[in-house]
């Protein structure tokens, strides 16, 4: 099992999903938590440069894990920030059929972004954007912090 | 609040079930007390719902979680089914937060616990402590893990 011990909250790197120009913010976030929905709809609107980093609070929001895996599997198809969009715009139809639909909205090839969704090495790649995130301290969502990792 | 070193003082407490649960049915294991304000109040909601998101890696520890308010079993077992948790929730309700009071966690004026931390070790000795500086505020579970070192 990993270590979960203190620690800063780690800087931009190739794995990260960033969008936009300029000065950035890390925002950890759970697909599944309105606040966040509101909280995105204003970063965007701000128009910096935003690094999403996984934090699904499953117990929480019980369909947050199969959100950040969609997210995870649009992204494997370039289409990772659109269905953050998506997800966040509309949070009264995230079941699977829902999820399907969006997949086909947003052109992606279904076969494999369901088998992508489904796959050990996204579940991975969420898990460790989430403990950076409890290492980091972070307790609720979203947790923003500018680039040098103080919190925003 | 109670210091490192000092032995724990034991106490029975109903969980969320009913059922009586006493420290000193936990000896030989490390206990972990999360003392807090109040069932449903939105910032007690994400502090248990993040500990339990990492509750395998602290149970991995020979950790045994134990949350203490002072509401009452049926308060416990509503919130639980709330959360979506399986952390055994205690009733510090009667005498009220006398519980609370034995660790040095009681809030006389508002009455209820500070958000404070304590690890009880195998032997039943308090091995760490962590009192959060207002209840608005919780210690994330990276707290929790740099108290009990790495693996």
């Amino acid at each position: 099992m990993s270590e979960l011990t203190s620690a800063a909250v780690p800087p931009i790197g190739p794995e990260d999903h960033v969008r936009g120009e300029g000065e950035g913010l890390i925002v950890y976030a759970d697909l599944g938590c309105p606040r966040c929905a509101a909280v995105w709809a204003e970063l965007g609107a701000r128009r910096r440069r935003i690094v999403f980093r996984h934090f699904p609070v499953a117990s929480k929001h019980p369909r947050s894990p199969a959100l950040h895996a969609a997210t995870e599997a649009a992204g494997a198809q370039g289409r990772f920030f659109e269905m953050v969009d998506s997800l966040y715009a509309d949070h009264g139809h995230i079941d699977d059929p829902h999820l399907w639909e969006r997949a086909e909205r947003l052109g992606l090839e279904l076969e494999r972004f369901e088998a992508d969704r489904r796959s050990d090495a996204v579940a991975a790649r969420v898990r460790r954007d989430f403990e950076s995130g409890i290492r980091a301290g972070v307790g609720s969502t979203p947790a923003v912090f500018d680039t040098h990792g103080r919190r925003a | 609040m109670i210091a490192a070193g000092e032995p724990a003082p034991d106490f029975t407490l109903r969980d969320q079930d009913g059922e009586e649960v006493s420290l000193a049915d936990f000896l030989g294991r490390k206990v972990l007390l999360v003392f807090y304000p109040q069932d449903f109040s939105p910032v007690c909601g994400d502090q248990l719902s993040i500990y339990q998101e990492v509750k395998p890696e602290i149970a991995e520890k020979g950790v045994e979680l134990l949350g203490i308010s002072v509401d009452h079993s049926w308060a416990h077992k509503a919130f639980r089914e709330k959360l979506g948790i399986d952390t055994t929730l205690l009733a510090d309700f009667e005498p009220k937060g006398e519980v609370a009071r034995a660790y040095g966690s009681y809030l006389e004026k508002l009455g209820f616990a500070n958000r404070t931390l304590v690890l009880v070790d195998e032997e039943g000795t308090v091995a760490w402590t962590h009192e959060a500086p207002n209840p608005g505020e919780f210690p994330g579970a990276n707290v929790i893990f740099d108290a009990l070192g790495p693996s």
